[in-house]
C-alpha cells in the first residue's frame, strides 16, 4: 500500500539564503529527535552541488507498535539533494533504511523562488509511504500511524528550519519566533512551578512532621 | 551537530565550516572550484570506518535514487 501526501511551506528568505540555511539547520528546537548528521558525499557535476548526508534520529514508537520493530527504534535517513544555482531549485529527497520491512517512508522537497514574491522562497513537499501487508490490520493502523506521523513532523520540521533561517538573517525576529514563543511559556511555567514549589516545600514539611 | 563518530566531531566541524562559507560565497555565485576537499577527505574516512565499526548498512547507504527511475512519482 502506497499513500502519497503533498503540501507546500513557504519561507519568508530568499532562496539563496535557504540554500544556505538547509545545511545548517540542525540542531533547531523542533530537531531533538536528529541525533546525527554526516556528510556521506558531496561533488559537483556541471555546476550542480550533488550530496548525499546521513542522519540517525530516534523514533517514538507508539506502544502497540512495539511488537513489530522493539523498544529501540533508531533509524538511519538518507537526504539526497542536487543545489543548481543557475535555475534557483534545490531538491532533496530523503528515505529511511531500517525498519523499511514494516514501513517507508520517502520524500521529495523541492525549494524554489516563490512566483508571487522572489524575496520568498517556497517549499513543495511530496511524501510517499508504504507499508508492508502485515498480520492482524496491523498494516491500517501503521499506514494512518505513518501518515499522521509524516504530517506533523512535516509540519515541525519547516517550523525548524524557518527557526535556523531567522537565527542566520533575521536576528531582530527571533524573539517573537513561534519557537521562541513556545520556549518562554515552558519557561514561564517552570519558573512558576518552582515558586509554587518553593512555597509548597515548607508546608509539605510541616505536615509530614507535625 | 553532532557526527556519527565521536571521533569525527572535529573533522567534521572544520569540514562544515569551510563548506558553509565555500557555499554562500562561492558556489552560489557560480565558483564550482571546491578548496574545503581535504578537509572533506579526513573527514570522510573518519565517517566510513565510523559507519563500519558500528555495523551500520553502508551499502544501502550509498544507493542513489533522486534523479534515477528509482524515485517515486506523484500517482497520476
Amino acid at each position: 500500500m502506497v499513500k502519497y501526501y503533498t503540501t507546500t511551506s513557504l519561507f519568508k528568505y530568499t532562496w539563496d539564503q535557504v540554500a544556505t540555511g538547509l545545511w545548517q539547520r540542525y540542531p533547531n528546537p523542533n530537531s531533538k529527535h536528529v541525533l546525527t548528521e554526516d556528510v556521506l558525499a558531496r561533488y559537483t557535476e556541471n555546476n550542480k552541488l550533488i550530496c548525499r548526508r546521513l542522519l540517525t534520529k530516534t523514533n517514538k514508537i507508539p506502544k502497540w507498535g512495539e511488537v513489530l520493530v522493539g523498544r529501540d527504534s533508531h533509524v538511519l535517513i538518507i537526504e539526497e539533494s542536487i543545489v543548481d544555482p543557475v535555475e534557483k531549485t534545490l531538491t532533496t529527497y530523503t528515505r529511511n533504511i531500517g525498519l523499511q520491512r514494516i514501513m517507508a517512508v520517502e520524500e521529495k522537497c523541492i525549494y524554489k523562488v516563490n512566483p508571487q514574491n522572489s524575496l520568498w522562497t517556497v517549499c513543495e513537499r511530496s511524501a510517499w509511504i508504504t507499508t508492508r501487508r502485515l498480520p492482524f490490520g496491523f498494516s491500517s493502523a501503521v499506514e494512518s500511524f505513518g501518515l499522521n506521523r509524516f504530517k506533523s513532523n512535516a509540519l515541525k520540521a519547516a517550523l525548524g528550519f524557518d527557526y535556523i533561517l531567522t537565527s542566520l538573517y533575521g536576528q531582530d525576529k527571533l524573539k517573537d519566533h513561534p519557537l521562541s514563543m513556545s520556549d518562554k511559556i515552558k519557561d514561564t511555567a517552570r519558573k512558576a512551578a518552582d515558586i509554587a514549589k518553593s512555597k509548597a516545600g515548607p508546608m509539605m514539611t510541616r505536615a509530614s512532621t507535625s | 551537530m553532532n557526527s556519527v563518530g565521536e571521533e569525527c566531531q572535529e573533522l567534521k566541524r572544520r569540514y562544515d565550516e569551510c563548506f558553509n562559507k565555500w557555499f554562500a560565497e562561492k558556489f552560489l555565485k557560480g565558483q564550482t572550484d571546491d578548496p574545503c576537499q581535504p578537509l572533506f577527505r579526513v573527514y570522510q574516512k573518519c565517517v566510513k570506518n565510523a559507519i563500519k565499526a558500528k555495523n551500520l548498512d553502508l551499502e544501502q547507504m550509498e544507493v542513489q535514487v533522486l534523479g534515477t527511475p528509482n524515485e517515486k512519482h506523484p500517482p497520476s
